[in-house]
């Protein structure tokens, strides 16, 4: 079920202010696909614009085409509400609604999109937990709020709470950066029992967990400030690592800027 | 806007302790400093002796009052300070200040609420600033100003409205109308609404936007629609801060003078109906049986002050306090 | 199971929906009917058809929104519909209340009006004017405003510099109490005052019950912008062995002053336009009366409710109490608007 996105000629602005220019690439399925590049590089507006969540702030919009399995996520008559919905997405703060039990944050999503039996979310809440490696954490305290848990332990509540409703590809905004290294592990392995089901991306400023995590990365990189980010390459992330075809990409990589 | 936020908040330690030690020390002996603090708290001092002078004083004077009277001053229907001895009661009073409140609050919040989310969530950007801007000065118009305009212009429109209510709601009992001039509880709860429609929506307006963006973000993500982002990440952030803010705008209703005096067209008796003329409310009875009153009606209408004056102290006070305890809440999911 | 749950959502990323000019289109259709039903039925008020107008916009949006695209997105859209329709709804009656004033106000209004009093000129008559009114506003609000702004802004150095413990809460506390005091309340306290010592009523008097409704106010905003002013400022100055209290005179207080200056202004424009007090305590004047010391006083506010009370229905009167608004509405802008021309002009670089 998982899908592939196809990227080809995307930009994308905040007001007059061009954020990032002309991308094109394609992400694999059933892959995690890593973002990594210098702090404004345009990775999390790249990111954002592959669930339409960039034109949700002010002045952001986007021209191009993102295909999501051949279907434009930008064409005429799409609901950008179905495709945040096919496009789950996961933030660099733990985001849990602080208002609602842990069962009612994995349910949130469901509950949205129609009516379901007490049974029914159960077992996609039981599911959705165990798929994030939280089942045995929380099974006792339910109906806990979510705010309660670890910091660790709330992300993988949102990203339990991003898989409940089965989406296609899994966004994830540096996922592990506010995290200590023992939860950043716990979700490192979980990407990589994940990438079986979704097609996963992950922004990331840690170049070591890029080369964890991922089967291809692609690095970002902006001419000087204010100028727009451009995808520099993308290729597998054993050779983007060992032998980058860019020179600036192994500048970064070896640590020379960013 | 909201200017409880910052006082119920821990005070600033506006200096070092180690400082202040040291300049307690010396200082205590600078005169300039005496004399300063000295001036200082003395104002705040004054303040808490006005608070004390009135509610002492009104007490005083309401007590001389309620000796006098032959009637029970919370149970009685009527308002005769002139006989010997004098009867009078807050009964009314008490009936139509609620009344007009009510109907004030169950008007002015829904909407409030809605144009909060409207400059929040709703309107371009572009709009909502100089919208905001205009409901700030719309907050300043006197309420003199509210009085007339309803007297003149809103009074007269309300024939139209009125006889639909008679007409679809009149079996109600509450909706029934014998066709007088639309002075009545129903208007003065409409301008009143409209009066501290500002009050709120401006309040309500500064919650909604605390409401923290990622959340919202994380319901958008879910594939969440706009009202269903708000249903989720705003209202339960907001909840309590509008109930503040109502309580707030109630305590402007509860004591309003003018609009209601100009509005309505007072008797001393309670109208089963809301739309035949008639009742009156605390500030309104002041207003308009002031003029004539001889020195026991005026303790008579001292001792209806001290009535509103508590009642508007618990609501304020209400309000107060969930802000408060809001404040603790959010600190903790800081 | 999940494969079940799944099949309940659209497939697809396409949801039939509505075009872009709907709701305009929606929304003109409904203030047609509702004008064509208002018509028909001859029904005489504007409140009813904007009445019939809005529900029909909310109602016609869920049908129409329900059938093509789906419950959801009709919620959602109904949503909107609300909002607008709340918003515009409170727009009506503000808009209405400014028009009337101005559209009224400026029959009367002239130079005539403004320098003359309303002399022996009877209330149902044409003629007279507002002067005495304008001296007996201007000498109780200034009065009001000598009294509380140092007491207000004093209060709030206590709070903010000296200010812990009892004492400390106990202000802060009863401060937020006086912000709710009704105004006809602060008068009555003024009243029973004046009741025991056997006065007349005069211009003072009101001065006073104006100004306990001030104080709070002050203190609330001097507090805020006090507490604005940066610690490191105060620092500074403490450690150059400069005295706390030339500190807070010479420092923190030239910092903050354009956020002072404001909000005693705004605490201006809110109790020029109280009546209720004034109508307890002055009395009212038809005369030029300039002591506020002795002898009842008249004031904008209170001279616009006499005029509209006691006139019974005279339409030179209401002329008059509709020329009284606009000026004092006039007065009240200009001290808001050029109170936060100042707030901005002067913010404190450390301000949101």
């Amino acid at each position: 079920m998982a899908k592939r996105i196809d990227v080809s000629g995307l930009t994308a602005y905040y007001g007059s202010h061009k954020a990032i220019e002309d991308i094109s690439m394609t992400v694999e399925p059933r892959s995690v696909t890593a973002f990594i590049g210098p702090s404004g590089c345009g990775k999390s507006t790249f990111l954002r614009t592959l669930n339409r969540m960039h034109e949700v702030t002010s002045g952001g919009r986007v021209e191009g085409k993102v295909l999501l399995d051949d279907e434009d996520l930008y064409g005429q008559g799409i609901d950008p509400v179905s495709v945040r919905r096919e496009v789950g997405m996961v933030f660099q703060r733990p985001n849990p609604f602080p208002t609602m039990s842990i069962f009612d944050n994995v349910a949130a999503g469901l509950r949205l999109n129609g009516s379901y039996k007490k049974s029914e979310l159960s077992e996609v809440v039981e599911k959705s937990l165990k798929g994030a490696n939280l089942w045995n954490e929380v099974k006792d305290r339910l109906n806990k709020p979510g705010s309660g848990l670890s910091g660790g332990q709330q992300q993988r509540l949102c990203i339990a709470r991003a898989i409940a409703v089965e989406p296609k590809v899994l966004l994830m905004d540096e996922p592990c950066s506010a995290l200590d290294p023992i939860s950043t592990l716990a979700i490192e392995d979980l990407i990589g029992e994940l990438k079986e089901r979704f097609t996963i991306v992950i922004v990331t400023h840690n170049m070591q967990q890029a080369a964890r995590v991922s089967d291809r990365t692609a690095f970002f990189n902006l001419a000087a400030v204010g100028q727009p980010g451009k995808l520099i390459e993308i290729d597998e992330t054993e050779r983007i690592f060992s032998n980058p075809s860019v020179q600036a990409t192994e500048d970064y990589i070896s640590g020379r800027f960013g | 806007m909201d200017t409880t936020q910052i006082t119920d908040a821990p005070p600033p330690t506006p200096q070092p302790t180690v400082a202040e030690q040291k300049r307690a020390a010396r200082g205590a002996t600078r005169p300039g400093d005496r004399i300063f603090l000295g001036l200082s708290r003395g104002s705040g001092i004054l303040l808490l002796v006005i608070m004390a002078a009135i509610a002492g004083f009104l007490t005083y004077r309401a007590s001389i009052a309620i000796s006098k009277d032959d009637a029970n001053f919370f149970t009685t229907f009527e308002w005769n300070t002139q006989l010997i001895p004098p009867k009078f009661g807050i009964a009314v009073l008490v009936f139509g200040t609620i009344v007009s409140s009510i109907i004030a609050m169950a008007i002015a919040v829904p909407i409030a609420v809605a144009i909060a989310l409207f400059l929040t969530h709703y309107a371009p950007r572009r709009l909502s600033g100089p919208i905001a801007y205009v409901i700030d000065l719309l907050a300043a118009v006197p309420s003199i100003v509210y009085g007339l305009w309803g007297a003149l212009i809103l009074v007269p429109h309300m024939n139209g409205l009125y006889g639909w209510l008679d007409d679809y709601l009149g079996w109600t009992g509450i909706f029934t109308w014998q066709g007088g001039a639309p002075r009545s509880m129903l208007t003065v709860g409409i301008l009143l609404a409209i009066m501290i429609l500002p009050i709120i929506t401006n309040v309500s307006r500064e919650v909604f936007r605390q409401a923290p963006q990622m959340i919202e973000e994380a319901a958008l993500a879910l594939g969440a629609t706009r009202w269903e982002v708000i249903r989720m990440a705003v209202i339960p952030f907001g909840r309590s801060g509008v109930i503040s803010a109502s309580m707030l705008g109630l305590g402007r209703a509860l004591g309003e003078t003018m609009a209601v005096a100009t509005v309505l067209s007072p008797t001393f008796d309670i109208q089963a109906s809301l739309l035949d003329p008639g009742g009156g409310t605390f500030a309104q009875n002041i207003a308009s049986k002031f003029g004539e009153a001889s020195e026991t009606g005026r303790d008579a209408l001292i001792a209806s002050g001290l009535v509103l004056f508590v009642i508007t102290l618990l609501v304020n006070g209400a309000a107060r306090m969930i802000i408060a305890r809001r404040k603790e809440y959010s600190g903790a999911n800081a | 199971m999940s494969t079940a749950i799944t099949e309940k959502r659209p497939s697809t990323l396409r949801g039939a929906s509505l075009p872009k000019w709907s709701p305009y289109a929606i929304a003109a259709g409904s203030v047609a009917l509702g004008l064509g039903i208002s018509a028909a039925a001859g029904l005489d008020s504007s409140i009813q058809w904007v009445l019939i107008a809005g529900l029909l916009f909310v109602l016609g949006t869920y049908a129409i929104a329900a059938r093509v695209e789906g419950r959801r997105q009709a919620k959602d859209r109904v949503a909107t519909a609300l909002v607008w329709v709340a918003f515009l709804l409170a727009v009506v009656p503000l808009v209405s209340l400014v028009w009337s004033t101005v559209s009224r106000g400026v029959k009367v209004l002239d130079i005539y009006f403004l320098t003359h009093s309303m002399g022996l000129v009877a209330d149902s008559e044409p003629g007279g004017g507002i002067y005495h009114a304008i001296i007996g506003s201007l000498e109780q609000v200034g009065l009001a405003t000598l009294i509380a702004a140092p007491i207000g802004v004093l209060t709030a150095i206590y709070l903010v510099e000296y200010g812990r413990g009892k004492l400390a809460k106990a202000v802060t506390f009863f401060v937020d109490v006086m912000t709710g005091i009704p105004s006809i309340v602060a008068g009555l306290f003024i009243l029973s005052i004046m009741l025991m010592f056997d006065m007349q009523p005069f211009g003072f008097a009101g001065s006073l019950a104006l100004a306990i409704l001030m104080m709070p106010v002050v203190v609330r905003s001097t507090e805020e912008m006090l507490k604005l002013v940066p610690n490191e400022l105060r620092e500074a100055s403490l450690a150059l062995g400069i005295p706390k209290w030339r500190t807070i005179l010479k420092v923190v207080i030239p910092t903050s002053l354009g956020g002072i200056t404001t909000g005693i202004m705004l605490a201006i424009a809110r109790i020029a336009g109280e009546t209720a007090p004034v109508l307890l305590l002055v009395w009212g004047n038809s005369l030029i009366n300039s002591n506020p010391f002795e002898g009842a006083q008249q004031s904008l506010p209170l001279y616009i409710y006499q005029q509209y009370a006691n006139s019974a229905g005279s339409g030179a009167a209401y002329d008059r109490a509709w020329a009284a608004s606009l000026t004092l509405i006039a007065f009240v802008m200009i001290l808001n608007l050029v109170a936060r021309g100042i707030a901005r002009w002067k913010a404190p670089k450390t301000g949101r």
